[in-house]
């Protein structure tokens, strides 16, 4: 029997590893058909802002190979109404339901952490300080080493339970970033959030996206995001969470050698709705293949 | 309730710039209205990461059945349109919301354009089995763009207009003779967006209830990632969940 329990602290315990990554996974109901969410270690719900946001305008999408850029602009209808509308039909989910919360100025995500704090089955927030396609700060904060201070020690002084933040990869050294997060009082780091990307119609002589550039994910990251997972978990004390391209049970398993403690599965939830699951039993398999008797054991197991 | 399945494809008819899938599951088949969608994956295509949205073109819920009819596009559907008989087709599916269910004394009117007639024998055969005849209105550039017109004519009075001539009245859909001849209180519209514009403007201006099918880029099909929205009357919202089928008034045309 593998022990497959995460512990990430400040209360935030996760059954599995597995995770669903913020933006490709709506609220968790859409994929409820799919999904036996009680067989997550946890989803993280659509990036939410403390004033609703229309996000930019279609279209948003563009297919590219192993990948997708995407400039959604964090369309949501604000915290309030995640807290009276939303809240209610998911805070019964069997499995840690975390809010991803953005913001285009310090005192939004002060405030916007200030209320999800009192929700009793929100353990936990990943604070976007790297959501690329808004104008006004988001990823303004995660690419300084003052910006993601300022904004981490901010919320750290109202927000009390476990705080994760999530990087960007859009930065030249992304291991200071994640040491400036650890020393503000983040609970933990997840990364990578997309990379910068731009797709060209060259028949039309027009960008594919409505706001020219956008975040790329899927397949064709995961070199980079497991390079930078590596170096982050080297550099900080903190659990380190790993994104960015996962798509099967031994993309995560990699992650975890590079020295991720969890793991968030993101676009791939487009291609196969249920690989979540999958890759949680996938994950145990390998376990029970190798000897594990515990998931802790895999965390920056890279023989090198 | 949304399934994910994989089917056998177990027939195939090619019509040169369309294709004619016919797909089985190895389990019952849920509900699904005229209007829905399937997310198709495409196997071994590199450059296809994502699942196409491909209409329902027909169910057979006894064979456990759904027919699909794929204009080749891209490299997506030139894939899918590839695929041999036996292979193994993956399916998410029936997506989004179909038209909406027309009173069975209303005369309602289908129109659609291209690949965008897909939909249409769908709907078109469950009114047919509800006793209603439907008038179906199908334009194409050339006779080649409309496959399957016989299939058609068992479930309604069907009307053709090509721009070429070579099939039905020559010209474009909304100068065909019937919008001057015939009363109608519905209208259930899919093709090109240019054409279904046209289309809703006449709505519109006669006063006649007008449903059209979106086709916006998407990714997931399940509402989830926002990328296929319209701006509506409401607000950006997801054509995947909300659509494809809207009403006209609620959108800003």
């Amino acid at each position: 029997m593998v022990n497959l329990t995460i512990d990430l602290g400040r209360g935030l315990v996760l059954r599995n590893p597995v995770m669903t990554a913020s933006g490709t996974f709506g609220y968790g109901e859409e994929y409820t058909d799919f999904v036996d969410l009680s067989q997550l270690g946890g989803i993280i719900v659509k990036g939410t802002t403390l004033h609703p946001r229309e996000g930019n305008p279609y279209p948003r999408m563009a297919e590219t190979p192993s990948g997708m850029l995407n400039c959604v602009g964090l369309q949501n209808k604000g915290v309030q109404y995640f807290i009276d509308t939303i809240y209610p039909r998911i805070k019964g989910f069997d499995t840690n339901v975390l809010l991803n919360l953005s913001g285009s100025c310090l005192e939004d995500y002060v405030r916007g952490a200030e209320m999800v704090d009192v929700l009793d089955k929100i353990p936990a927030i990943e604070l976007n300080v790297s959501c690329p396609n808004v104008k006004q700060g988001g990823m303004a904060f995660g690419v300084t080493t003052t910006g993601i201070s300022q904004v981490v020690s901010e919320v750290r002084m109202v927000y009390h339970k476990h705080l994760m933040v999530k990087l960007s990869p859009n930065v030249t050294n992304i291991a200071e970033i994640a040491l400036a997060a650890e020393a503000s009082g983040a609970d933990s780091v997840s990364l990578i959030n997309t990379l910068m990307g731009m797709a060209i119609d060259a028949e039309r002589r027009k960008p594919r996206l409505s706001v020219i550039t956008g975040g790329l994910s899927g397949a064709c990251v995961k070199p980079v995001a497991l390079r930078m997972v590596w170096q982050v978990a080297k550099a900080v004390k903190i659990p380190v969470v790993g994104l960015g391209g996962i798509s099967n049970a031994t993309d995560a398993v990699e992650f975890m050698l590079a020295g991720a403690s969890a793991i968030e599965i993101g676009t791939a939830n487009f291609i196969d709705p249920a690989v979540s699951m999958k890759v949680a039993e996938g994950m145990k398999a390998y376990c029970e293949r190798h000897g594990f008797q515990k998931v802790t054991d895999l965390i920056g197991a890279l023989d090198c | 309730m949304k399934k994910i399945t994989d089917f056998e494809l177990i027939e195939k008819e090619d019509f040169g710039n369309a294709v004619m899938l016919r797909l089985r599951s190895p389990e019952p088949l849920p509900d699904i209205d005229p209007g829905q969608f399937a997310q198709v994956q495409v196997n071994d295509s590199p450059a296809t990461y994502l699942r196409r949205p491909i209409s329902i073109h027909d169910v057979d819920f006894d064979r456990r059945e759904i027919s699909l009819l794929i204009q080749k596009v891209g490299e997506g559907t030139r894939h899918l349109a590839a695929l041999e008989c036996g292979s193994t087709v993956n399916m998410v599916y029936p997506l989004g919301h179909g038209y909406s269910a027309p009173d069975a004394k209303e005369r309602v009117l289908l129109v659609g354009g291209g690949v965008g007639i897909a939909p249409l024998y769908y709907l078109a055969k469950r009114m047919s089995q509800l006793g209603m005849k439907p008038a179906l209105l199908l334009c194409g550039k050339t006779k080649a763009d409309l496959p399957r017109l016989e299939e058609y004519q068992k479930v309604g009075d069907v009307f053709v207009t090509t721009e070429d001539g070579s099939c039905g009245e020559k010209g474009i859909t909304t100068a065909h003779s019937l919008w001057k001849e015939q009363q109608v209180d519905r209208i259930c519209v899919c093709g090109p967006k240019r054409m279904m514009h046209a289309v809703a403007d006449i709505a519109k201006e006669r006063g006649i209830e007008c449903e059209v099918s979106l086709e916006n880029l998407m990714a997931c099909g399940l509402g989830a990632c926002l990328c296929c929205v319209e701006d509506t009357v409401d607000g950006n919202v997801c054509v995947c969940k909300e659509g494809p089928v809207f009403n006209i008034r609620r959108l800003k045309w």
